[in-house]
C-alpha cells in the first residue's frame, strides 16, 4: 500500500464512522459534511478563515517536529502558548505606544519564543540532567503555565477599562498587515517559512541529523560524542519557543488581547496532526489545512446545524484510531510477505 | 500446572543410575523446516535427545542452532515438520507450552528481573490468579540447590549477582519444573574458567539425574569436553554427527578434525588462522611492541563510580606501548566497560587522569579523545555502536557529524556522503544493496565491518590507540577471523590497542600482555606465554586480589 493511501484511507473510515455517529445523532451526515466543506473552504470568507487559523497550527507543529523527531516529547504546548500570548498581549498595546508598529510585532514575537522557551528550561533540565520523563514533567508545567496566565490577566494585566478579566487590546491598524485586502495576516506566510526551514533543517543540516541521531538511539548519540544533554536542551526550547512564536502571531493578527481563562488547548490538538503526517513538515501542511478547514466549517456547522463544534474532535480521533488500525494491517501484510 | 508442588520426577535425587542405556528419545524433531525471508534456518533436522546424555548442537553463527532451539522453547513455529515429546506428537505455540513439556530453556542472554530478588525471579510466571507461595517456592529452591550443587542467597536481588550466578539462577528456573529436557544456548560465553568448571559440574550431575541436555555452542573444545553426543549444523542442515560410543573413543584432535570437515564447505575450509579461532586453542602470536617507544597510552589511577550490576574502577593504571596489544580479562560486568569507556571520553572519571602520547586528555569529550588519537570498536554494535533506524552511510560517519568534508558549515554535501560511503563499503566489503540501507537490516558480521570501517578507515588525524570492546563477539568465523586480522594490522602499523574480552583464548592469541579486571581493580598484568592462561583464570576468580 502506498503511503497517499496509507493516509487517505483512514480520513475516509473516519468520516465514514463519523456518519454513522451523525445519524445515530439524527443530523444528516451529507449536509453537515457539504455545510463544513462550503463553510470551511469553499466561500471565500471560510477559506480567509481556515488559512489564517493554519499559522499558529503550522508553527506548533514545527515546533513539535524538531521536539518529537529529537524524541523529546514535549507535550507542554498549552502553557507555552498561553504565556507567550499572556505576554504578547501584555507588551503590545504598551510598545506600540512608544516605538513603530513593525518594530513592536517584532519584539513581541521574538520575546513571546523566550517566555515559552523559559517555561521549557526546567523539564528540559530535568530529563538531560536526571532523565525524568518529560513527558509528565512538560504536562505538569503545561498546567502550571495556564494557571499562571490566568494569574497574570486577573492581577497585573488586566484592562482598567473592561468588567470581564482581559488585558489591553491591541488596535487592529497596529495588528499584523493583511495580505493584499484579504482577512489573512502574514503569520500564515511566517509559519509557512518557519515550517519548510525546520524541513530543511532536520533533513540538510548536521544539527538535524544530530537531533536525529539523540532521538534515535541516546545511547548511540553519547557514543558519537554527542552532548545529549546540551542537545535536548536546546531541542526544548526550539520546539517551545516556536509554540510561543504561534502564540504571538495569532494573538498579534487575530485577537489582540487575551481574555482570562481563554485558552484554546491548540498544542494537543496539533499533535495527532504531526503523527499523521510522519514528522515530515511538508506533509503537514497538507493536513493543517484538512484540519484547519474541519475547525472552522465545524465552528459555522455547530451554530447552524447544531452538531456540537467537539464532533470535529471526535473526527480527528477516529482518524487517529483508523491510523493505528490501518498501520497495523499493513505491518502485519508486510511481514506475511516477508518484505 | 502448579509449580511449586510436589517433588519433580525428572530431577531425582544423586545417585541414580549414571550409565545411560538409551531407551526412546525424550525429545525428538523430525524433518523440522522454518523458513524466513531469504533463507531457509532450518530445513528437515531429525534429532533425537536421550535422557541423561549431554547433546551438543555445533555450528556456526547462522547455521541454525538457535532457530532449531527457539521452535523447542516456543519462541518460533515450525513451517514443517513435527516435535515428538516421549514418542508423542505435540505443538508448542508459546513458551509457557514448551515449560509445560518439560522443556527448559536458558538463553544466551539473561532474562531476569535485576531488581528482584533470585527467588522472587524463580517465582514469575506463576498463575496470576494465586498468591505466591513463598514458603514451598523456599523449598523447591533448597531442594534444587542441593540437587546442583550450587549456593546462592535466594534473597539477594538478582542485579548484584555475577553472571555466572545469574546463569545459575536461570539454569534453576529453566529446571523448576518437572524438567526433563534442559537447553542451554551458549552457555560459557561469559563465564570464568572457574565458572565454566562450575557449570561443566552442574550439567554432569544433571545428566546422572536423567535429564537431557541440549548444549549449543560455536566452541569445538566445549563440545569435546562437555558432550557425549556432538551433531553439527550448517546452513540450516544437519550435515553430520558423532555417536555417544564413538565420541567416547576419540581424542580432542581426532574429534575436531572430523567436526571442521563437517561444518564448513570444503571449498571454503578454514585457514590456520580460523582453525585457531574455532579451536580456541591456537596461539599463534607474533608480538609487534616497540619496548623502546614511549608509551602512547597512560592510563593513571583511574576511579569511577559504581553502576548497578556493575564495578566501578578503582584506582586502574597501565602503560600501553606503541604495537602492543593489551589484553583486559575478566568476567563481563567487573568494569571493562567503564574502563572502555573513560578511554574514549565517553564517561568521566571521578579521579585519575588518562594521557595520549604523553598529552593529559582527561578533561577531553569524544570528539576531542578522538582528535587525540583514540578510536574505540563498541561491542554494544547495534545499542550504542550504530542506529539501526539510520542509513549505513550515515552510520558510517556517525562520529564526524558535522565535519568537513561533508558538511559545510553545518549543511550536508550528500552527494559527497554517499560517495564516502560508497568507496568505505567497496573496500571493506560491506554486503549492503546500496549506502542508502537502513543498518538494521544487515547482518551482524557486516555491522561489525561497518564500525571496523569507521574507526579504522582512513580517518582524520593520527590513530595512537584503538579499544576494542569483544570484537568477536556473536561473529561467524569469517568475521571473527576478521577482527583479529584487522587487530594485528593495527598492532603492526605501530598502534597500542586496549583488546577488552571474555574470551580468554582470544586473549592469549593477540595479546603482549593480560589485564585482569575484578570488581573494578585490575588486579595484575600477566605476560603472555605458557602458563598465562592458568595464572589469568587465578586472578579472574580475585583469588590472588589483595
Amino acid at each position: 500500500m502506498n503511503t497517499t493511501w496509507r493516509v487517505l484511507l483512514p480520513i475516509l473510515l473516519a468520516l465514514l464512522a463519523g456518519a454513522v455517529v451523525l445519524i445515530f445523532l439524527g443530523k444528516d451526515p451529507l449536509a453537515y459534511y457539504g455545510y463544513v466543506m462550503e463553510r470551511g473552504i469553499f466561500s471565500w470568507g471560510g477559506l480567509q478563515e481556515t488559512i489564517t487559523r493554519m499559522a499558529p497550527l503550522l508553527l506548533i507543529a514545527a515546533g513539535l517536529i524538531v521536539a518529537f523527531r529529537a524524541g523529546v516529547w514535549n507535550l507542554g504546548g498549552d502553557g507555552q502558548y498561553l504565556l507567550a500570548a499572556v505576554v504578547t498581549a501584555a507588551l503590545a498595546p504598551a510598545l506600540v505606544e512608544v516605538m513603530p508598529r513593525a518594530l513592536t510585532l517584532v519584539i513581541c514575537m521574538v520575546i513571546a519564543f523566550v517566555v515559552a522557551a523559559i517555561w521549557s528550561l526546567l523539564p528540559a533540565f530535568l530529563r538531560a540532567r536526571y532523565g525524568i520523563n518529560e513527558i509528565v514533567t512538560s504536562l505538569m508545567m503545561s498546567f502550571l503555565g495556564i494557571s499562571l496566565a490566568n494569574v497574570l490577566v486577573k492581577l497585573f494585566f488586566w484592562d482598567p477599562t473592561t468588567t470581564v478579566p482581559q488585558t489591553r487590546t491591541l488596535a487592529i491598524a497596529d495588528r499584523l498587515p493583511r495580505i493584499f485586502g484579504s482577512n489573512i495576516h502574514i503569520g500564515i506566510l511566517l509559519a509557512l517559512v518557519v515550517i519548510i526551514l525546520v524541513h530543511l533543517l532536520m533533513t540538510r543540516t548536521a544539527f538535524g541529523l544530530k537531533l536525529q541521531i539523540v532521538g534515535a538511539s541516546p545511547k548511540a548519540a553519547r557514543h558519537a560524542g554527542l552532548k545529549v544533554g546540551a542537545l535536548t536542551v536546546v531541542t526544548f526550547a526550539l520546539s517551545a519557543g516556536l509554540i510561543g512564536l504561534a502564540a504571538a502571531v495569532e494573538i498579534l493578527g487575530v485577537w489582540g488581547n487575551v481574555r482570562a481563562d481563554w485558552n484554546p488547548a491548540y498544542g494537543m490538538l496539533v499533535v495527532p496532526l504531526v503523527f499523521l503526517a510522519r514528522l515530515n513538515g511538508l506533509a503537514v501542511i497538507g493536513f493543517t489545512f484538512f484540519f484547519s478547514s474541519l475547525m472552522i466549517g465545524g465552528e459555522s456547522a455547530a451554530r447552524r446545524i447544531g452538531v456540537p463544534q467537539d464532533f470535529v474532535l471526535l473526527l480527528m480521533g477516529l482518524v487517529l484510531a483508523f491510523l493505528a488500525l490501518v498501520e497495523y494491517l499493513d505491518h502485519r501484510r508486510r511481514q506475511r510477505l516477508g518484505a | 500446572m502448579g509449580h511449586t508442588d510436589g517433588p519433580p520426577q525428572s530431577v531425582r535425587p544423586a545417585g541414580a543410575d549414571s550409565a545411560p542405556v538409551l531407551p526412546s528419545p525424550v525429545l525428538s524433531v523430525r524433518t523440522l523446516t522454518k523458513r524466513f525471508p531469504g533463507v531457509v534456518a532450518n530445513d528437515g533436522i531429525s534429532l533425537d535427545f536421550h535422557a541423561g546424555e549431554t547433546h551438543v548442537l555445533l555450528g556456526e553463527n547462522g547455521a541454525g542452532k538457535s532457530t532449531l532451539i527457539g521452535m523447542l522453547a516456543g519462541m518460533l513455529r515450525p513451517d514443517a515438520g513435527e516435535i515428538l515429546v516421549q514418542g508423542s506428537p505435540v505443538r508448542i505455540l508459546t513458551p509457557r507450552q514448551s515449560l509445560d513439556l518439560g522443556i527448559g530453556t536458558v538463553f544466551q542472554h539473561m532474562l531476569l528481573v535485576p531488581s528482584l530478588s533470585v527467588i522472587e525471579n524463580l517465582m514469575l510466571g506463576g498463575p496470576w490468579w494465586q498468591r505466591l507461595a513463598r514458603g514451598a517456592a523456599y523449598r523447591r529452591f533448597a531442594e534444587l540447590s542441593e540437587c546442583l550443587g550450587i549456593s546462592l542467597d535466594p534473597d539477594l536481588p538478582v542485579g548484584h549477582l555475577s553472571l555466572g550466578q545469574q546463569q545459575q539462577v536461570e539454569i534453576l528456573r529453566a529446571l523448576w519444573r518437572d524438567t526433563r529436557v534442559l537447553i542451554l544456548d551458549e552457555p560459557t560465553s561469559m563465564l570464568t574458567p572457574q565458572g565454566v568448571r562450575d557449570l561443566s559440574a552442574v550439567l554432569c550431575r544433571l545428566c546422572s539425574q536423567g535429564v537431557a541436555i541440549v548444549l549449543v555452542t560455536h566452541k569445538l573444545a566445549e563440545a569435546y569436553d562437555l558432550g557425549d553426543r556432538v551433531s553439527v549444523l550448517r546452513q540450516g542442515r544437519l550435515v553430520g554427527g558423532i555417536a555417544a560410543d564413538e565420541h567416547r573413543g576419540m581424542t580432542e584432535a581426532q574429534m575436531t578434525d572430523q567436526v571442521i570437515a563437517m561444518m564448513f564447505d570444503p571449498a571454503h575450509a578454514p585457514m590456520a588462522d580460523e582453525r585457531a579461532i574455532l579451536l580456541g586453542r591456537g596461539n599463534v602470536h607474533a608480538p609487534s611492541v616497540r619496548r623502546g617507544a614511549a608509551p602512547c597510552l597512560e592510563v593513571r589511577n583511574i576511579s569511577t563510580m559504581p553502576r548497578t550490576a556493575a564495578h566501578g574502577l578503582q584506582g586502574v593504571s597501565f602503560d600501553l606501548r606503541p604495537g602492543e596489544v593489551l589484553g583486559i580479562a575478566g568476567v563481563d560486568g567487573n568494569g571493562q566497560k567503564q574502563l572502555a569507556e573513560v578511554i574514549a571520553g565517553q564517561r568521566a572519571p571521578s579521579s585519575g587522569t588518562v594521557l595520549v602520547g604523553g598529552k593529559d586528555v582527561t578533561q577531553g569529550d569524544v570528539a576531542a579523545r578522538r582528535n587525540a588519537g583514540i578510536r574505540y570498536v563498541t561491542d554494544d554494535r547495534l545499542g550504542e555502536g550504530t542506529v539501526g533506524s539510520l542509513s549505513v552511510a550515515i552510520n558510517l560517519l556517525l562520529k564526524n557529524v558535522g565535519a568537513e568534508p561533508f558538511w559545510h558549515r553545518g549543511i550536508a554535501d550528500w552527494a559527497r556522503i554517499r560517495q564516502a560511503a560508497r568507496d568505505d563499503i567497496q573496500r571493506h566489503d560491506i554486503r549492503t544493496r546500496s549506502e542508502q540501507t537502513l543498518l538494521a537490516k544487515l547482518s551482524g558480521g557486516n555491522i561489525q565491518k561497518v564500525l571496523l570501517a569507521r574507526e579504522l578507515g582512513k580517518a582524520e588525524g593520527d590513530v595512537k590507540v584503538i579499544v576494542f570492546s569483544k570484537p568477536t563477539h556473536g561473529l561467524d568465523l569469517h568475521n571473527a577471523q576478521l577482527a583479529h586480522r584487522r587487530i594485528r594490522e593495527s598492532a603492526a602499523a605501530g598502534r597500542g590497542i586496549v583488546l577488552l574480552s571474555t574470551d580468554l583464548d582470544e586473549l592469549l592469541t593477540l595479546s603482549d600482555r593480560i589485564g585482569v579486571l575484578f570488581q573494578g581493580r585490575l588486579v595484575g598484568i600477566v605476560d603472555n606465554g605458557p602458563g598465562a592462561g592458568a595464572a589469568i583464570g587465578r586472578l579472574m576468580t580475585g583469588a590472588v586480589a589483595a
